[in-house]
Parts: C-alpha cells; structure tokens; sequence
C-alpha cells in the first residue's frame, strides 16, 4: 500500500540558509504522526511542503503516491503550474496557528467557500455539509457569527471545520493550539482527537505532548533541519535516546 | 454591621446627580451663532450677490446640460481610472522586473506633472498625431481612427483618467498589501487559483482601505474635470456657468455662486453613497453583532425557538 505521505531526502533552503536538510519519513493512512523540535528547527517548513506552499528544492515529496510540486517526466522534472498545484492542494486540508478564517465570512460561509467555488458543489448541499460540519466542531448555533465574534478556540475549531469541507485525504496542522488562551486549547485538541479517531491521516507540529501521547503512532522530533529521532510517542517520551531529544523534553515536558 | 446574607431585594436607583456646567461653551457658541446670522443677513441683503439673477439660472438649461457633462465626465473618467489602476497596481505587485519598471515610469510621469498641462497635452495630440492606425507594424491596417477633427470630450475624458489611474494604481496597491499574507495562504491551502483568491478573498478585504481614500478621489475628480477648459472643452459646468453665460450676461458672482450650488449639490450625492458602500465592505471588521445578530440573540434570551 502506499503511504499517504513520503518523504525522501527532503531539503528546502531560503535563500543561503538552508532550512531542511534530507527529511525522510512515511505516514501511512490513517495514521497520526505529530512533530515536536525547538522553534526553528524545520517543523513548520516541512509542513507548508507537503502541500506546496514552501517549493521543495531537493529530494522528493510524495502525498497518496503523486510527486508534489513538480511533474516528473523521464529525466527532468518540470516545475507544475499553478492550476495544478492547486489541483493537488485540493485535497490536503491545512489548519494554521492563526487560523486565517476569512473575517469577511461568516462562520457557515468561510467553511461552504471552498466547495462552492473549487469544487463546484451546489450551494444547498454545500450548506447542509457545512452545518454539519459546524455541528461536529460543536458550533451549529454560530454559523451566521463573523470570526471576529467568536474566541480564539471557536475560531481555530471553524477553521478546522473548513479544511474538512473539500473532504481531503490528508490533514496538516500548523501549531493549532499555539494562539490560544491556555483554557481553549482543550476543546480544539478534543476536535483533533475525534478526528483521528475517525481515522483522518494527520501530520501534526504541536507542542502539546499530552495529545503526542495519547493520539499519535508515531512521534519525530526535528532540529536543525534533519529529524533526530522519531518512534512511538510513549517510548520517545518516556525514554529519548538523543541527547538533544532529552534536552528538549526536559524544557517542554 | 452590615447583614452580608441578605441579598438586596430591588436594584439601586439610578444616579441622578447635577450635570457639570460649561457656560464657556455657551458663550462660544453664541458668539459664532450670531457671526453666522450676520453673514447669512448680510448675504441676503447684498444686491451684489444679485440673488435674482441666481434664482433665474439655476435651473437654466445650459446649466443642466453643463451639470450632466461633469456627471459623466467624472463617472467615465473614474471607471477607467479604476480599471487602468487596478492593472497598474498588479503591475507593481508583480515579481517581473519589466511589469514593475513600467508601472513605476507610468506612475513618475502622471503623478510628477500638472493635470492641467497634461489636459492642455491631450488638446495638443490632434497636432502631434494625424491619425492611429491600428494593425500589424509592417503589415495590413485594420482600423484608422482620425484625428483631423478630434471628439474633444474624449480627449478630456481620457486626460482625467489617465492621470487618474496613477492615483488609483497606489490606492489599490495599498488597499492589497493590506490584507495579511495568511489570507492568500489560507486560500490557496483550499485550492483556490491566484484570480479567485484575488477576486474573492484580497479584493474585498482590501475595499475597506480602498473605499474612503477612493471616494475623496470621486469628489476630486468631480471638482477637476472645471480643468478641462485647458483641453480646450467647454461643456461642463464650470465652463458654461463662468466662461458662456457669466461672460455673455456680466453677472460673475450669480453665476458662480449657481456652479457652487450644483458642485455642492453632486458632492453630497456622492458622499451619501460612499457612506453606504463604507458600511457594506465594513462586514466583519467588528466584534459589534449586528442589528439582526441582537435581535436573534434577544430572542433566544426570551425563550423563543431560535429562525
């Protein structure tokens, strides 16, 4: 079977600074593998790749077997167009620290956008859908609430209701809880939880170790660009191998 | 001792205390009350503002014909600003060094000379130019346009647009720099291609800064297009108030205070719908619910089933 995700010898520079160097991992269906490192080290970078907001520059990157980013054709790869790279971008679901609801929209019509207008859905199903999914993130009664009436963790569990909309094969989340008053970041991870549970692939960069602990299958744990160590979240916890792992645990845990 | 316990049974009256006083206020006020009435009295009573004659042209015909040509001077003028300075604002946004390099020289020499010389230029063009061919270099010819006898409207209403767009093109710039970069990723994230982020997510964020400064834009071009007399063309309101009629009648001060009039006239219609477009691209920007949301909450408050 093909993992959802894969990985190999993925490197991203900005510039002279060279940002990734050589990640190689897989995410099988299905499963959770959430991100943890220092600040700095590559997580979020990583995670913009998968989906084609960062270009990879070295290495290749595969979501559901298809490269992304380039088309491969023989010898050369050649860069992919925008029209594609959006193509592809359809069905990955991207959640941010600051959740960049659109403050425009309503609650109902930041989640039926992306339907409507990418996918085409007609506009009751995508409506129906899109209640649905505020019902799911326990939001049904603030569909008609502008983003900026509602708090930080209603706002994040709205944007995750939105990614979920395109039904995507694949989630990304970007520090989720990061933004958020220390009360709120619990009911946006149980929405998280619920959803793996579901069994939604995940790629998670959090710093929250207790949902790494409890939701995930597999655990990395980045710095400097490269992953240092990565295994089942309990055993790389409880018992890191790596000097740095152990240095970094010891601050955050 | 107070009994902590008891909890008081009704609310506390309200605080009816004595207002502060401001008696320098009044007398201020006063005082440019009455310098206003005397104006006022005294304009009324001045046979040199010669309120007849004003009263007689106001509704004349000309003045109405030269009311309607500023009309459409500003609202064609505008409309063509927009779009060029839409263009021209991509332009500089853009990451081709050529679309920048000529959106900046664009900019330098519509924005760095007088728009009365640029529209006393625009007459000059039927001089500079017999006629535009349109067609192949070297090859066939498909259209000519000739400027032996120019439409001197056009060419005025061109004049205002052109220098226009340079104004609009930093306005709307300003207008998409705005709007925060995790907008444009969150839609792209969604699968949106460049346009329809631009056309459904930036554009209407950015019309919030877009609107007021476009609006003093509307009101000034309103009050330019008295230039176009530099072109030389003579149908707007300036041109048929002061320069037709005042002259041929010798009443200069009736006829100016009429073209007031009717300046003043347009810019308030203008600046009721500037307020009104204000409001619709203001959705959002507030925590304040809205009128509907209060009701609906009031509603449920009430123990009535929620529309």
């Amino acid at each position: 079977m093909t993992p959802m995700v894969k990985a190999e010898q993925v490197c991203k520079s900005f510039g002279a600074l060279q940002v990734l160097k050589g990640i190689t991992l897989e995410v099988g269906t299905g499963q959770v593998l959430v991100m943890v490192g220092p600040s700095g080290s590559g997580k979020s970078t990583f995670l913009r790749c998968i989906n084609h907001l960062e270009q990879v520059n070295a290495g290749r990157l595969y979501v559901d077997g298809d490269l992304i980013g380039y088309r491969d054709r023989g010898t050369k790869l050649h860069e992919m167009s925008p029209r594609d790279a959006a193509k592809q971008r359809r069905d990955i679901g991207m959640v941010f620290q600051h959740f960049n609801l659109f403050p425009h929209r309503t609650a109902l019509e930041n989640i039926i956008e992306a339907p409507l207008h990418v996918k085409r859905v007609k506009k009751d199903d995508a409506v129906a859908r899109g209640k649905d999914l505020l019902d799911q993130v326990g939001l049904a009664e603030k569909a008609n609430a502008y983003p900026a009436q509602l708090s930080g963790g209603q706002q994040q569990r709205v944007a995750i209701a939105r990614a979920l909309a395109m039904n995507p094969k694949l989630m990304l989340f970007d520090e989720p809880t990061s933004a958020l008053d220390p009360e709120l970041v619990g009911e946006v991870l149980a929405v998280m939880k619920k959803l793996a549970l579901e069994g939604m692939t995940m790629v998670v960069v959090t710093h929250e170790m207790g949902f790494a602990r409890e939701v995930a299958n597999e655990l990395v744990f980045m710095d400097g660009g490269v992953v240092v160590e990565s295994g089942p979240p309990r055993e790389v916890l409880a018992n890191p191998q790596h000097e740095r792992t152990k240095a970094f645990l010891s601050k955050v845990l | 001792m107070t009994d902590v316990d008891t909890p008081p049974s009704t609310n506390p009256a309200a605080i009816d205390a004595v207002p502060l006083r401001h008696p320098w206020r009044w007398v201020a006020a006063v005082v440019i009350v009455a310098l206003v009435v005397l104006f006022i009295y005294g304009a009324a009573t001045n046979d040199a503002y010669r309120w007849p004659v004003f009263a007689e042209f106001l509704f004349n015909d000309r003045i109405l014909t030269g009311v309607s040509i500023t009309l459409q001077l500003t609202i064609y003028a505008m409309v063509l600003a927009i779009v060029l300075g839409v263009g021209l604002a991509v332009m500089r946004l853009s990451p081709n060094p050529v679309f920048k390099s000529v959106a900046w020289a664009y900019l330098w020499i519509f924005r760095g000379t007088p728009i009365y010389v640029q529209l006393a230029f625009w007459g000059l063009i039927p001089t500079i130019y017999k006629n535009i061919s349109l067609g192949i270099p070297f090859g066939p010819t498909f259209y000519v346009i000739h400027l032996t006898d120019p439409n001197y409207f056009v060419l005025a209403m061109l004049g205002l647009a052109l220098n226009e767009a340079a104004y609009m093109a930093e306005i709307i710039r300003a207008g998409i720099s705005s709007v925060p970069e995790g907008q444009s990723e969150a839609s792209m994230a969604l699968g949106m291609s460049w346009g329809m982020t631009m056309r459904r997510t930036v554009l209407p964020q950015a019309m919030r800064v877009i609107i007021p400064p476009t609006g003093n834009e509307v009101i000034s071009m309103l009050k330019t297009t008295s230039l176009v007399t530099a072109v030389p063309y003579s149908y707007d309101l300036y041109s048929i108030a002061m320069r037709e009629i005042a002259a041929r009648e010798f009443e200069p001060v009736a006829l100016a205070l009429v073209a007031v009039a009717w300046y003043l006239v347009l810019t308030s219609i203008l600046m009721v719908g500037q307020f009104y477009l204000e409001r619709y691209y203001s959705r959002g920007a507030s925590r304040k619910l809205t009128t509907k949301q209060l009701e609906a909450l009031a509603k449920a408050q009430m123990g009535e089933p929620h529309p």
